[in-house]
């Protein structure tokens, strides 16, 4: 199995989607921390099914670069999301809702009434689960991913404390004279860039996986925001990193299978955090 | 110059005022006291004075140099924090973030302020420890050292002891006494009223009639009374304590 395995790391694209993969699932990982406290865990749904629709008015215009139109379109909505959701808990719930099944709805119906492909059911396939997409990537899609990648890494870097701040306490944060409009913002935008990006991994519908898994994961070991964010990026590249290397050995799909991993893996983080308390 | 000057101020949502005609002045060391019923608009005064909601008319005007973020803020706990994976060492820092701007990290004075304010609040022991498992008493206490960091002027303090047994309570008041009595003014919102009569030197109650003046000019007031219920007694212990005060 080594040698097959090293047979296929003899290829470009299987170390392109490595290191793809491993990237975006970083970047999911650590907005994930911020966005699971915050109870903004639905957020990383409703903004991949609004990609989702923004693909497909993409694919009907025949555009080469469909991220050009479905990032902003996101971003947007994101920021609408995260706003609306300050300001009143059930209008910013039912809002993701309405909006969420709305944008899968007319994306469906958009492909599938202007669609000039022959495998539509594919097509529509592919978007949602991501299916082989990851392993299609040409070289400028991998540039642009693990550009954006790393910038959204960088920034969280950088921005580490503030976030803490806005995440623990936002109304502390900013009666003490923290910019948290700003911070937020830059929240928003992030997680539409990751959403965007993450889509050609593991497809619209598995999105929210990413986001949430790693950082429920980490916080049932550990008590500390430093340890658990950085608990939750190292589990997210363990589990792409395993999830890509499975499911190129055994032919599942790569999507899923990231998923299925990052599920068992939570799994044993929380008998092991029960385990722990019962002591 | 008054430290914090409130003139006619009326406080609310869009769906309209919660509070208004608001009057008060304080001065660096006063311990202001504000009460009323549930529901009178005193959480919605103390996000206004914060600039956290919008004042519907009227002004707040800041003297003595006092700047905007220099209050600090000892919020109700919110539903997020009580399960919050984080140390009491990262809580406590929080209170620095505004003080450092654009830079992206503590400095050595941050840190020092932070083991300084954690220190004073008797919660060095417990830095590593993970907040949310703390007791009742203890988390107030690091809430309270992390509005420390943010600064040592003004303090806001939204029912600060609501939820602790009586001896944290008792603990709580002192370390605010303490604070106070170093020069910290402190805007403190209570229903406990015993307490704000004996740890105040001003009050200012919110409600149809807003009533603002000294503690015991509030004990002798229509309203005090009415509000108090037992007025004469209470009355008396707010006395008794004062005489001890002056007599320090």
């Amino acid at each position: 199995m080594i040698s097959q395995l090293i047979m296929y790391l003899q290829y470009p694209f299987v170390v392109y989607a490595l290191i793809v993969g491993v990237l975006i699932s970083i970047c999911a990982s650590l907005l994930g921390v911020t966005l699971v406290l915050k109870r903004f865990s639905f957020i990383g749904d409703g903004l991949s099914h609004v990609a989702f629709g923004a693909m497909a008015i993409a694919s009907v215009f025949q555009l080469t670069n469909q991220m050009a139109l479905s990032l902003p379109i996101t971003a947007f909505s994101a920021v609408l999301l995260l706003r609306g959701g300050q300001n009143s808990r059930i209008r910013g719930d039912a809002a993701l809702a309405m909006i969420s099944v709305g944008a899968l709805a007319f994306g469906y119906l958009i492909m599938n009434v202007f669609s000039t492909s022959t495998n539509l059911s594919g097509d529509v396939c592919t978007t949602l689960f991501g299916s082989t997409s990851i392993l299609t990537l040409t070289s400028s899609d991998v540039v642009l991913c693990a550009v954006l990648s790393a910038a959204v890494i960088v920034l969280f870097v950088l921005m580490y404390h503030k976030i803490f701040a806005v995440t623990f306490d936002e109304d502390f944060a900013r009666a003490s004279g923290v910019r948290t409009d700003l911070y937020n913002l830059i929240i928003a935008v992030a997680c539409a860039v990751v959403i965007v990006v993450a889509m050609n991994l593991v497809g619209a519908l598995l999105i929210s996986a990413l986001v949430v898994f790693p950082a429920l994961s980490a916080m049932r070991l550990f008590h500390s925001f430093k340890a658990v964010t950085i608990c939750s990026a190292v589990i997210s590249a363990f589990c792409a990193l395993a999830g890509i290397v499975i499911s190129i050995l055994a032919g599942t799909p790569v999507g899923s299978t990231i998923v299925a991993i990052d599920a068992v893996v939570f799994g044993i983080c929380y008998v092991y955090g029960r385990i722990r308390e019962g002591k | 110059m008054a430290l914090l000057t409130v003139k006619d101020l009326a406080v609310g949502y869009e769906t309209g005022p919660v509070a208004e005609h608001i009057d008060f002045e304080l001065n660096t060391g006063d311990f202001l006291c504000v009460v009323g019923e549930n529901g009178s608009g005193k959480t919605t005064l103390m996000k206004t004075l914060l600039r956290l909601v919008d004042p519907l008319g009227g002004e707040i005007l800041m003297g003595d140099g006092l700047r905007r973020n220099e209050i600090g803020y000892l919020p109700q706990q919110t539903a997020v924090q009580k399960d919050f994976p984080a140390s009491v060492r990262e809580v406590v820092m929080s209170g620095c973030e505004a003080g450092t701007g654009w830079r992206p990290f503590y400095n050595r004075d941050d840190r020092k302020t932070a083991e300084r304010n954690m220190a004073r609040m008797g919660i060095s022991r417990f830095a590593g420890r993970c907040y949310r498992e703390l007791s009742g008493g203890q988390q107030q206490r690091v809430l309270l050292a992390r509005a420390l960091c943010a600064t040592e002027r003004m303090l806001l303090l939204d029912e600060p002891v609501s939820g602790l047994d009586p001896r944290a309570t008792q603990e709580m008041y002192d370390l605010i006494r303490g604070l106070n009595e170093s020069g910290v003014t402190i805007i403190m919102i209570s229903h406990d009223i015993e307490a704000a009569i004996n740890y105040a030197s001003h009050v200012l109650h919110v409600g149809k009639q807003i009533f603002f003046g000294t503690r015991d000019e509030y004990v002798r007031s229509r309203q005090g009374m009415e509000f108090l219920g037992q007025g004469v007694q209470i009355s008396a212990q707010g006395i008794g304590t004062v005489g001890r005060g002056d007599a320090e």
